[in-house]
């Protein structure tokens, strides 16, 4: 999907490439997936929501929490990785 | 009362015959006929209380039908049909002898009625499933199943210390309800707590799991935690701890899971994170949470073996699970690809698969009791594990960067399991009603209202784009060889210095105890040699008359000093 990932160092041969494998393709998934967010949020306002807590009656709650939540998982468990890290042999030593 | 059998003796008793049959066909045939044979039992069972036998002054109850026992029972006995069909092609019998015994054991617990027939196959669930990571042949199996033996036999000693408590307390051993207010009940609360891998007693999963066997994992992956889950909610059904112990099971393996490069351990992480759910619907106690935990048990049983198999048909080709050397499998193992993907979908509870409609009535229940930070977590969550389940999971295997590497499809046994797996998960999806009508309360739920399908997906696809962004922006950590610590490193890093420390102090006593000992021989040797040698004093001749005079004398002393 991206550059920075490459770390494996193989280019699939041109015979075995798939639709995934062209970038046009992806970009148009991942256009898709911003489109179907939209949509979702757009029609947030008309979907009657019956829960006893305030926050998830915000426009957008479910959708903006998912989003944050996730956006911190990542960069948190980043941070653990300073922290918990060890090479693959650590324990063998 | 009658003397009915439990369905667990006979998976037990049948797999004793395993090793003698000869031929890969008839083996397998026989293996899969024995979990039919023991739902086919187990539907001609009436409810109640029956199987009881008396052991000196106690009356066991070996087996108790109600509706929390059934569907727990139901699962298992699929579970360990799946477990089958997916390990057909392995030759070596043990693994098929352990696997059978420890799935049958974890039906017999289910079925118990007491806590000692609950004791004995809770015991027989740690011996007979280390076999299924010793199997793996490995330095490294060979010391994770050893401290996994060591954990989970020490839940059955804890649980034991709290039935003989509870007995002595109460004079029953009934196995129904307790409470956290006796010690009998703190102690049996924590030996389920082990089993189910509560957060800080958790690490035995993750450390084991990734170290069994392909097909072992599979088979591990159903039972143990699943049975803890089980007798958490017949024992502590509203205990109140068990909603914040549920709600930090739910989000902080997952912090683990984004960062762990082996693809096993990573979905022994979300393992974990998908009991915290349950833990939660026990802790809340009503009827629709406990229906709620019964159902994810369900689900979660199907959609978590089938991503363990399909991780597993991945190691079985490729000969790793590593995240760091995997990717654009799915060219190889197209059918694979797709059952992940199922799993996949299931356990990020996407509407119309399994996990969507069983997670939800523990989540209404949160939020109908007005948990109102439980409910956060669980959201938080929930998002999180698409992200690492869902996403992370197909996409760095299946996906990702072509690893150039090539290898065949799973063998055939593996995609039927697979596939079975994968039909379960949408069917339950699609339509659930078979599965609330046998839940163990009797409770109207309508999971697919417009509110909850458009919340969930909501959820779920701002977690997808979150993934996306971080993807594309380089943000998103990559697959790194690597090992991360956890709760296991207390007793494998120090703990072991410990120990390495109390040998030397061991050593250097005993070289000070063994020195001194022989310097004390030396100068009592010295000392005898010195007075009864040929120069000694001792040694010399004496006349009869002393050796009479110091008689006289010792026995006069003992004499006054009677008298004393």
């Amino acid at each position: 999907m991206s550059a920075d990932h490459d770390h494996h160092g193989f280019e699939t041969p041109p015979h075995e490439r798939t639709w995934i494998d062209d970038p046009r393709n992806v970009d148009k998934i991942v256009y898709a997936l911003y489109a179907i967010c939209a949509l979702l949020i757009l029609i947030d306002p008309w979907i009657h929501k019956h829960g006893p807590f305030a926050v998830e009656h915000y426009w957008g709650f479910y959708g903006i929490y998912g989003f944050v939540g996730c956006v911190f998982l990542v960069l948190a468990a980043k941070l653990m990785r300073v922290f918990l890290m060890r090479p693959e042999d650590y324990y063998d030593k | 009362m009658t003397n009915e059998l439990n369905p667990g003796l006979i998976i037990i008793l049948g797999a004793l015959l395993v090793p003698l049959l000869p031929g890969r066909v008839l083996r397998g045939a026989y293996m899969l006929a024995l979990p039919v044979a023991a739902f086919v039992y187990l539907l001609g069972l009436p409810m109640g209380e029956m199987g009881q036998v008396e052991l000196m002054d106690l009356s066991l109850v070996t087996l108790r039908v109600d509706k929390l026992s059934f569907v727990f029972g139901t699962i298992f006995l699929i579970a360990t049909a799946l477990g089958v069909i997916y390990a057909l092609h392995v030759g070596d019998w043990v693994q098929h002898t352990a696997g059978l015994i420890y799935a049958g054991s974890a039906i017999g617990a289910v079925f118990a009625g007491d806590f000692v027939t609950l004791f004995i196959f809770w015991e027989i669930t740690a011996i007979s499933s280390v076999f299924l990571v010793w199997a793996s042949g490995t330095t490294s199996a060979m010391a994770a199943g050893l401290r996994y033996l060591v954990i989970q036999v020490g839940s059955g000693v804890i649980l034991l210390a709290g039935v003989l408590m509870h007995y002595s307390d109460t004079g029953s051993i009934a196995f129904g309800a307790m409470g956290t207010e006796t010690l009998a009940g703190k102690l049996i609360l924590i030996a389920f707590g082990i089993k189910c891998a509560f957060p800080l007693l958790h690490n035995w999963l993750q450390d084991a799991y990734p170290q069994a066997t392909v097909t072992g994992t599979v088979m591990l992956s159903a039972f143990t935690t699943k049975l803890a889950v089980y007798a958490l909610a017949r024992g502590y059904a509203g205990t109140e701890i068990l909603i914040p112990i549920g709600a930090v099971m739910t989000a902080f393996p997952i912090f683990y899971a984004v960062i762990e490069n082996d693809l096993r351990r990573v979905l022994a992480y979300s393992l974990n994170n998908q009991l915290g759910f349950m833990v939660v619907g026990i802790g809340i106690g009503t009827e629709l949470a406990l229906n709620g935990t019964a159902a994810h048990a369900f689900c979660h049983i199907l959609y978590k073996a089938l991503l363990f198999m399909a991780m597993g048909a991945v190691l079985y080709r490729v000969g790793t699970i590593k995240g760091s050397e995997l990717g654009g499998l799915y060219r190889s193992m197209p059918w694979t690809t797709v059952f992940c993907i199922v799993g996949a979908a299931s356990i990020s509870a996407f509407p119309l698969f399994s996990g969507f409609i069983s997670k939800s009535l523990i989540i209404s229940a949160a939020m109908k009791e007005g948990y109102y930070w439980v409910w956060l977590t669980l959201l938080f969550a929930s998002a999180g594990v698409f992200h690492h389940s869902g996403i992370k999971i197909p996409y760095f295997a299946f996906f990702a960067h072509d690893s150039g590497k090539r290898c065949e499809e799973a063998p055939m046994n593996m995609l039927i399991a697979m596939g079975i797996a994968a039909a379960f998960c949408i069917g339950l999806g699609v339509y659930p009603d078979p599965l609330y009508a046998l839940l163990p309360y009797d409770v109207k739920y309508d999971a697919y209202t417009v509110e909850h399908v458009v919340t969930q997906l909501q959820l779920l696809m701002f977690s997808a784009l979150a993934f996306t962004v971080l993807m594309r922006t380089g943000i998103y950590p990559p697959e790194l060889k690597s090992v991360n610590l956890d709760t296991d490193w207390f007793y494998r890093v120090p703990g072991s210095h410990l120990s390495q420390l109390a040998n030397q102090f061991r050593s250097i006593t005993w070289q000070w105890v063994a020195d001194g000992t022989v310097r004390l021989a030396t100068k009592v040797h010295d000392a005898l040699y010195k007075h009864h040698g040929p120069e000694g004093w001792f040694g010399r001749t004496w006349p009869t008359g002393t050796m009479a005079f110091w008689t006289t004398v010792t026995l006069g002393a003992v004499v006054i000093l009677s008298y004393l």
